[in-house]
């Protein structure tokens, strides 16, 4: 919800194609079940997260990931009751029955957790760089009072994140500081009265007899054919070469040259439209 | 055709037990620049609300009387039909950009005209240029400092082209230079495309100058209707609360016309001879900070080398010392950006300076540019014990809710509750308090802040408004780029610059450092044969 205007090849994308080229990623990440290839992704998205000026927020989007990680891992080690490779007896467990810990329940939610790594990576990246007003610009010709309402809502997030903290400062000015329900009314109160502004400033803007907005022509740039030929070949590689990897009962996959193949295939693909810097201020 | 025709009309808020106008009857023609003056609750809100329409349509209530805008009837047309003629411009430039990019913002108001993509691109690169806003167009609205989100919703306001722009309190939350600009934007729109300005604003003394006519208002009534001199000779005897500075020196001397601006009032007294020869401040300020006072061994607050550093961002303070001693009534002043917020939330505890450090002899109060931040309760009664509230003046408000109470009564209540507790605090800071304060709000707020200071408090007030800065200050620190640029009296800070000086002391040329008609007309009027002989 923190869109920068950056000087970079993604920045420089139309929205649309921006948001194709993330999903591409989402995609592969869910039908590749190949940890190396799925590690290569993640590598991939760090670097192009790098290359689109945004490689902190897309880093720091492991704050959020890895303890759900953590999580998953865990989870699905305790709850699987499938896999051949017993690591651990941890014994009876009440209405739960007896808990084994396999190596295959272990690899597999490692295997989901990078998956989820991968994803809110991809969609820190498109956060950063895909231009939402644009993004929804183009959908208002299917549903126009929907995407503006995502539009605004895409504009409140940040403004009532400011507020909170505004009032949470006033808050802790007071000798008597409220506690932590009071404080949630005051900003619940506030973002109504910040509703009302806004809703005052949309009518004045001429919302209230809005039309449905006439179809733009835009050429297309160098940057809007290479980010949209890499969603089509990482689409095309996640879904017709997804290098098969089976967990249960026992771990079997390769980590041969085809997968490796594959791997410096989708790298490739989700890196070379960073490589060209012509034209990217917008 | 009218810009704005208003015939009988009267207005009541849902629930309000008074009408908010009352039976106005007034004709603003096209081209016309009209400030509207008048005290908090005058109605002047009100009327701008009717001029775009969203009084009644947006806020309901009770509507009576005849109101045309460039030919539209209000009955039968909504502030979205209006906004084709109307642009609208409000106090608050946060909540008036809804887009995520300034070049979407600018589109957003074509776009809801259903215009062609070329006509929308057309559009947005005509008003980004006639307003500056080029640079910006690409930058994303959250990245803008007030000023630019100030300019970035006129121009939205523009975009179509409307016949009539409305303007209420636009420069309160603007530095001194940034609200200038925007003054003289407004000008050039009124003279250069035909434009016609309505504008309310406490601070007259900055758009009169550039007003052809103004209407005064007061509980929802016309009490005064004239061009700007003649307003001010009605104010002089009627209202002295909306008198500017200019007007009541000029007028104190017995010399006539009143004056609108800096130029008119420096040429009545030029040709007075009364307008003293050196119109370089004959008191040469001091630009750099006393180091005597860092010493002062008394000092309630002491910054020793604050600096505030941003993580991959910039420094906000870089290496502040500043030290306030008890019953010291420091003002700070500076551009948006300076770091006069900073500083005073590194005064409260409220950041932590990442190099430096903050000492404090007891405890700091700190009240927000937004008092409504602090109430957490129904009742006003509730936010205070009966005592406070009796101390406050608030008693007879205690049933009433926080957030219906007036803007001087919310400022009040919230400086009440950060003042309250034991034991009493000592270092009281404001920020920004006195945006969209009246003249007497004002006066009443400098003298608490005086009455505080006798009780030995000191207190420290960032404010972009050098009249109230001189209405109470003993001491005034000059801030830009998070460094100290000037630190001193407010005589030498006040009357020696352009935009951080109070229009006595751009009239009278920093001369002798000369802040208020009230020193000046103690110095002028000196020689009372010599003012009698070129009356």
């Amino acid at each position: 919800m923190n869109y920068l205007r950056r000087a970079s090849p993604l920045h420089a994308t139309r929205a649309g194609v921006g948001a194709a080229y993330c999903a591409a990623i989402v995609l592969a990440a869910l039908v590749i079940p190949n940890p190396l290839v799925l590690g290569v992704l993640a590598v991939a998205l760090l670097v192009a997260g790098a290359g689109a000026g945004a490689g902190g927020r897309v880093a720091r989007s492991l704050y959020l990931s890895a303890p759900m990680a953590v999580l998953i891992v865990l989870v699905n080690a305790l709850v699987s009751r499938e896999g051949l490779t017993v690591i651990a007896r941890l014994g009876d467990a009440g209405p739960l029955g007896q808990i084994d810990i396999t190596l295959e329940a272990v690899a597999y939610g490692a295997k989901e957790a990078l998956v989820l790594i991968v994803i809110i990576a991809a969609c820190a990246l498109a956060s950063a760089a895909v231009d939402p007003d644009e993004l929804l610009r183009s959908l208002r010709r299917v549903s126009f009072r929907s995407a503006l309402t995502a539009t605004i809502a895409t504009r409140m997030v940040p403004l009532l994140a400011l507020d909170a903290r505004r009032i949470g400062d006033a808050q802790r000015c007071r000798p008597d500081p409220g506690g932590r329900l009071a404080v949630m009314r005051a900003i619940t109160a506030n973002a109504l009265d910040r509703s009302l502004d806004v809703a005052a400033t949309l009518e004045v803007r001429g919302y209230g007899s809005a039309r449905r907005p006439a179809r733009a022509h835009r050429p297309w740039s160098r940057h809007d054919l290479a980010f949209a030929g890499s969603a089509l070949a990482i689409a095309v590689l996640a879904l017709a070469l997804r290098a098969p990897f089976a967990f249960y009962p026992s771990i079997h996959g390769s980590f041969g040259v085809r997968t490796w193949a594959l791997a410096a295939a989708i790298a490739f693909a989700a890196l070379a439209p960073f490589m060209q810097r012509r034209g990217i201020m917008r | 055709m009218n810009a704005l025709e208003l015939a009988g009309v009267s207005y009541t808020y849902p629930q309000a037990p008074v009408p908010a106008l009352r039976e106005l009857t007034l004709e603003i023609a096209q081209g016309e620049f009209v400030v509207l003056a008048g005290g908090s609750a005058a109605g002047k809100s009100t009327l701008l609300g009717v001029a775009c329409g969203l009084v009644p349509h947006f806020h309901g209530g009770r509507f009576d009387g005849r109101a045309e805008i460039c030919g539209m009837s209000l009955r039968d047309h909504g502030p979205a039909a209006l906004a084709a003629e109307v642009g609208t411009l409000f106090q608050d430039p946060e909540t008036q950009v809804v887009m995520g990019t300034v070049r979407a913002e600018l589109a957003f108001p074509l776009e809801n005209r259903g215009h062609s993509a070329v006509a929308v691109a057309r559009g947005v690169e005509e008003v980004a240029l006639a307003l500056g806003i080029e640079s910006l167009l690409e930058r994303s609205t959250v990245e803008l400092s007030g000023g630019e989100c100030q300019r970035v919703a006129l121009g939205a306001a523009l975009a179509g082209r409307p016949r009539l722009l409305v303007l209420d309190e636009p420069t309160s939350q603007l530095d001194p230079v940034a609200g200038d600009e925007l003054l003289g934007l407004l000008r050039r729109l009124n003279e250069e495309w035909g434009t016609t300005i309505v504008l309310a604003e406490h601070r007259l003394e900055r758009c009169l100058g550039a007003a052809d006519r103004v209407i005064a208002l007061d509980r929802g009534e016309i009490v005064c209707d004239a061009a700007p001199s003649g307003f001010l000779e009605w104010a002089h005897d009627a209202a002295t609360a909306l008198e500017t500075p200019g007007a009541t020196l000029v007028a104190g001397l017995g010399l006539t016309p009143a004056p609108a601006g800096v130029k008119q009032a420096r040429a009545t007294l030029r040709a007075a001879g009364l307008l003293p020869e050196a119109t370089a401040p004959a008191v040469a300020p001091r630009h750099e900070p006393r180091r005597r006072r860092r010493r002062t061994p008394a000092a309630s607050l002491r910054l020793r080398h604050v600096w505030h550093e941003l993580s991959d961002g910039p420094a906000i303070l870089a290496g502040v010392s500043l030290s306030v001693a008890a019953g010291e009534r420091v003002v700070l002043l500076g551009r948006n950006g300076a770091g006069k917020s900073t500083l005073l939330r590194h005064a409260a505890g409220l950041a932590q300076p990442t190099r430096g450090r903050v000492e404090r002899t007891g405890r700091v109060a700190l009240l927000l540019q937004n008092p409504g931040d602090y109430f957490i309760h129904d009742r006003v009664g509730d936010e205070l014990d009966g005592a406070g509230l009796a101390r406050a003046g608030l008693g007879a408000l205690a049933d009433r809710h926080p957030r219906d109470c007036s803007g001087g009564e919310r400022q009040r209540l919230a400086l009440a509750i950060v003042t309250a507790g034991e034991p009493p605090p000592a270092v009281l800071c404001l920020d920004e308090p006195t945006r969209g304060m009246d003249r007497a709000a004002k006066a009443t707020l400098a003298g608490e802040l005086i009455d505080w200071s006798e009780r030995g408090v000191a207190v420290v007030v960032a404010t972009h408004d050098p009249e109230f800065a001189a209405a109470f200050a003993t001491r005034a620190v000059l801030l830009a780029d998070g460094r100290v640029l000037a630190d001193s009296i407010p005589a030498d800070l006040l009357s020696g610059g352009w935009y951080f000086a109070t229009e006595t002391a751009r009239i009278l040329g920093g001369h002798r450092g000369i802040l208020t008609p009230a020193q000046a007309l103690a110095e002028l009027s000196a020689d009372p044969a010599a003012v009698e002989a070129h009356r």
